[in-house]
């Protein structure tokens, strides 16, 4: 059965264009579908569990979306919710639906999938030889496991489908892959699975697939054959060249995508203009393979202080690598001395030089000509008081120390005071394994509720 | 010899996940493609990135007159030693590299 999915963007909170949400809604979608979250903001989310758009922002872009399901009187499904989908954001997320249902006088059947895991039930899965590593992966133990911060498995198309199946007016994700909660519903009537799996990426990022990548709204229409891809905004066309050029982004293969229980191979694809505006796809596949879920994981590696300095004199600025260098090789002996801690185990003290190579380190090939010099000290410590510690130790000497011995103490400019800032933990991502599951709700949990504050359902 | 950037239309990069990096050169045209695709030696991308030769996946597409390069990150995406989160300014030393075409 032909399936129409509405995508209003690529992420909530990164907006869209709203009138083309208006013209998506009377197109009369199956299925409404968003996707929360990424892990290319970094670990930090995942790690803390908070998410990283502001909760302004997405509860206002979240009330329209509500809005448009009521009136489109189809399920609105959010994946990965909170940018990290940990049990912590889901409920975050739900507490906002909550709070926009007693608004907007909407009575809602709402379903949570969640997708955090216990570290027994991975460590259990590991001692049975049921986690696997993909390349590249850090080594894992059942130490290592016990000690992160948080732990997610992304869940596929088939927990989107028993969420879809509770009758849920809202699903709220925790983390599912990119494409889940799109295929799902195609999947879920029959339509072609490749096309299914293939539409679904091409649309998890709202209209980056078109030629006007900030307008947001996508509608799919997925059938037997494959699906057609069109942009809402008026300002905005797919092309052949824009749709397949999409397979890139974000892929480390262009070709093949890994999926709970199997992958795309969009090999075959053939791409066709069907007018100036909509993309016909059809010929990729969908490969069957074992059903294994993709897990995440954050902990704690230390906790930072920074503290940034500007060089302005000339002298200073092109003697930059020489002054870090004798620095560095002071404030080590002053850390030892006064607090005695050795660099490496208890603390790192890292500068780098902006405006020379702080983006590229040593892979820069360029030298230039800086005016002036950002020297950003990085101090990462086994607690926050220290790191701290060391950042206010280290503090006067970033402010004044010289270049060479016997001369005048030199001043340089620090654009805040305090000079130094307290970061918190540094999260750094710890799993690239997939876990064996045999069926795939064992590892994912779903609670239903209802909140009534309008005309029954 | 002339800079990549100046031949192409544009070269980006990008986190595949925390663990990959992913750099595309978008070459505009099937002519300018045909220039690139020999001009550009797998083993001179990897110098550059300094990674083994192995580890650099390449793919020439020439529907899209794209090539794609992918190499594990040296350092994963968020450590401390990461110098950028999104691997997004990567592709600037492919697009300053200087090519034979």
């Amino acid at each position: 059965m032909p399936t129409r999915v509405l995508v209003p963007s690529g992420v909530l909170g990164l907006g869209f264009d709203r009138q083309a949400l208006k013209r998506g809604v009377a197109n009369r979608p199956d299925i409404i579908c968003i996707d929360g979250g990424s892990t290319d903001s970094g670990p930090f989310s995942l790690g803390a569990g908070v998410s990283k758009y502001s909760r302004a922002a997405t509860r206002s872009e979240w009330r329209d979306l509500m809005r448009a399901r009521a009136e489109a009187g189809v399920p609105l499904v959010i994946g990965t919710a909170g940018t990290c989908g940990t049990d912590a954001t889901v409920d975050w997320m739900h507490d906002i639906t909550v709070e926009l249902a007693a608004e907007l006088g909407q009575t809602l059947k709402i379903a949570r999938l969640y997708s955090s895991q216990p570290a027994e039930r991975i460590i259990t899965a590991l001692e049975a030889g049921r986690i696997r590593p993909l390349e590249p992966a850090p080594a894992i133990s059942p130490e290592v496991l016990s000690g992160l911060a948080n732990i997610v498995a992304l869940a596929g198309a088939e927990q989107i489908q028993a969420a879809l199946a509770t009758g849920a007016d809202i699903v709220i994700a925790g983390r599912t892959t990119d494409t889940a909660t799109i295929a799902a519903l195609p999947l879920l009537r029959g339509d072609h699975a490749g096309g299914a799996w293939h539409g679904a990426k091409i649309a998890e990022c709202g209209a980056l697939c078109s030629t006007h990548p900030t307008s947001g709204v996508i509608q799919v229409d997925f059938d037997a054959d494959g699906f057609t891809v069109e942009p809402l905004a008026e300002t905005a066309a797919c092309t052949p060249h824009s749709v397949s050029a999409h397979m890139l982004y974000e892929n480390s293969d262009p070709y093949q995508l890994y999926e709970p229980g199997g992958y795309l191979d969009v090999r075959g694809a053939r791409y066709t203009a069907l007018d100036e505006r909509r993309v016909r796809v059809e010929g990729s596949r969908w490969v069957k393979g074992a059903y294994t879920v993709k897990l995440e994981g954050a902990r704690v590696a230390g906790y930072q202080t920074t503290i940034l300095a500007i060089l302005r004199n000339e002298r200073y600025v092109k003697g930059a690598r020489a002054w870090i260098e004798r620095l560095s090789a002071f404030l080590e002996g002053e850390i030892r001395s006064r607090m005695g801690l050795e660099p490496g185990e208890a603390y790192t003290l890292e500068f780098r030089l902006i405006g020379v190579d702080a983006a590229l380190g040593e892979l820069e090939r360029r030298q230039g000509d800086p005016v002036e010099v950002g020297v950003l000290g990085i101090v990462t410590a086994t607690s926050q008081m220290q790191a701290a510690e060391i950042g206010k130790l280290i503090n006067p000497f970033v402010l004044h120390y010289p270049l060479t011995d016997h001369e005048e103490l030199p001043t340089f400019a620090f654009p805040y005071s305090p000079a130094q800032s307290d970061r918190g933990a540094l999260y750094e991502f710890a799993l690239n394994h997939v876990m064996d599951l045999d069926d795939p709700m064992s590892a994912f949990r779903l609670v239903v509720t209802e909140v009534a504050h309008g005309p029954a359902r | 010899m002339a800079r990549l950037g100046d031949v192409v239309l544009k070269v980006r990069s990008k986190n595949a996940g925390p663990f990959w990096v992913t750099i595309d050169v978008f070459c505009g045209s099937p002519e300018v493609y045909a220039r690139v695709v020999p001009a550009l030696a797998t083993g001179e991308v990897a110098a550059l990135y300094r990674v083994e030769p192995q580890h650099l996946k390449r793919f020439d597409i020439a529907d899209l007159s794209v090539i794609k390069f992918s190499l594990p990150r040296p350092v994963v995406q968020g450590s401390r030693d990461d110098r950028d989160m999104h691997g997004a300014q990567w592709a600037v030393l492919l697009e300053e590299a200087d090519v034979r075409v």
